[in-house]
């Protein structure tokens, strides 16, 4: 054997480990420290706004973001108070601003002020659990909702009304899974205190059970839906509908708009679910006689106290 | 006598290029800025893993696109959902050789061609880029900056927000190597 072919030998050996060991190796390296170092990563977006149309959704504030909701809704479509002579309800409008804080990722408390009986509400939402990305060691996210709703409107009727009579709480579970990237649905058992109700046979405690979902069909567009059952004989004094309530939604750069139709005017869950205080219209009306309110929702986020990330890392 | 030479070449020559000169990192950094007309959108990436051997000159980054820190969360939610789709295309990974005389067992700093090819939103396109690496007291780090276009790996920017993203998005790496 010559020289020459020792040479080639080695160099071949050398050459075929450097083909051999290239990129790939290095990149499962790299794949394997993932994999070890793998968190639970959990879903993201179930819902893009904190409400469907009027019903909260399990998404809260990431902790430090501010949001500034402003809902608006105009009179009814078709009856008493709308109709052509009322250009279909654009005549009269109801408005609700709201402010929504994150004060962890998973606690947001928020207030709002209505302008339907001129209700004040807040309420405090926290995510008790979340779905997670990869496997389904937890199919749902699950959040939990105190809310309480006063209204200020005086009336010569109901002068004897104090702050106490006037207030009314609601209790929500709300339980969600997203599907896939374009469909979420959400089931919401929920629990109205009314500290007044009209008569002696409406109750002062009144459960309801909703349901919610999303459709995105394009990337930025979607639609929403939701349905609130009241089941009978809880609310008797007067006649309850369901609250039903479609949405389009527009997510553009910095935040989501949609457009609405509800069979209710007020945005106050403790108003539209079921409707019970004394010498006051009822909020929900009936989809058949055209009691449908148009109107939109928009929501902008604004960035106060976001933690900033961490400085390149060491090692 | 020649067969055992020719061994000892063998061996020698498998062992030395076996002997790999690996340095890696799970902490990399990368950002991305993107400078536009009605905002400055940026974001940052502390869990950027990365490798060089440095023996074949060769390196590797890859990194979770979901790790990429905003300063709005909705930002946040349509980088991953309607950008670079972190559901269907999670990673983004670039492998690739550098180029440049590096003396690994002296302070200083190397300047290095990178060349490889980058991975993202399910597209691998070949990339080169100017990086420096730098050796002190014993330790390698690199920093590199270079532009990419979100449109060559087919990121589409819908024609309303087209005045608040760039056509083409500055990305710095920082990384600081430990040996193995």
């Amino acid at each position: 054997m010559s020289i020459k072919k020792i040479i080639c030998i080695i160099a071949l050996s050398v050459g075929l480990q450097q083909v051999y060991a290239q990129d790939s190796t290095l990149l499962s390296k790299l794949d394997d420290s993932m994999q070890v170092d793998k968190k639970t990563s959990y879903v993201t977006g179930t819902f893009k706004a904190i409400y469907i149309v009027n019903m909260q959704t399990v998404e809260g504030e990431g902790k430090g973001m501010l949001n500034f909701e402003i809902q608006h809704r105009f009179g009814e479509i078709n009856g008493p108070t709308g109709g052509s002579y009322n250009l279909y309800g654009l005549d009269n409008a109801t408005l609700r601003l709201g402010l929504d804080y994150g004060i962890t990722n998973r606690l947001t408390v928020g207030v709002g002020r209505s302008s339907y009986l001129k209700t004040f509400d807040g309420y405090l939402k926290y995510k008790v659990l979340r779905q997670t990305a990869d496997n389904n060691s937890m199919p749902v996210t699950v959040s939990a909702i105190a809310y309480a709703a006063v209204y200020t409107q005086k009336s010569p009727d109901d002068s004897f009304l104090n702050i106490g009579n006037r207030t009314a709480y609601s209790a929500q579970l709300l339980i969600a899974r997203k599907f896939n990237r374009n469909i979420s649905i959400q089931l919401a058992p929920t629990y109205l205190h009314y500290n007044l109700v009209a008569t002696k046979q409406d109750k002062n405690d009144v459960f309801a059970i909703g349901a919610g979902a999303r459709i995105k069909f394009t990337k930025r567009m979607s639609i929403e839906a939701e349905y609130n059952y009241l089941p009978d004989g809880q609310i008797v004094s007067q006649k309850t509908h369901n609250s039903f309530s479609f949405g389009w939604g527009i997510e553009t750069g910095g935040h989501v708009f949609q457009l609405v139709f509800s069979n209710s005017q007020s945005m106050s869950q403790t108003q539209y679910v079921a409707q019970s205080i004394h010498g006051v219209d009822q909020s929900t009306g009936d989809w058949g006689d055209g009691n449908i309110y148009f109107g939109f929702n928009i929501s902008r986020a604004f960035n106060v106290n976001r933690p900033k990330p961490k400085s390149p890392g060491g090692n | 006598m020649k067969k055992i030479i020719i061994l000892f070449f063998l061996i020698a020559g498998i062992a030395s290029s076996t002997h790999a000169q690996l340095y890696s990192t799970r902490n990399a950094y990368i950002n991305f800025y993107s400078k536009a007309a009605l905002e400055d959108i940026t974001a940052d990436n502390n869990q950027v893993y990365s490798i060089i051997d440095a023996s074949k000159k060769n390196m590797a980054f890859s990194l979770l696109l979901k790790s990429f820190i905003f300063k709005k969360q909705l930002m946040q939610d349509h980088f991953n959902e309607n950008y670079v789709e972190s559901d269907k295309y999670p990673k983004a990974v670039f492998s690739g050789a550098y180029t440049g005389d590096v003396t690994l067992n002296k302070d200083g700093t190397y300047k290095i061609m990178v060349k490889g090819n980058l991975t993202l939103h399910g597209v691998t396109k070949p990339i080169e880029l100017p990086a420096t690496l730098e050796v002190k007291d014993g330790k390698l780090s690199g920093t590199a900056e270079f532009k990419i276009k979100p449109e060559d790996y087919n990121i589409s920017v819908p024609s309303v927000v087209r005045d608040n993203i760039a056509k083409e998005l500055t990305v710095t790496v920082k990384a600081n190597y430990t040996t193995h």
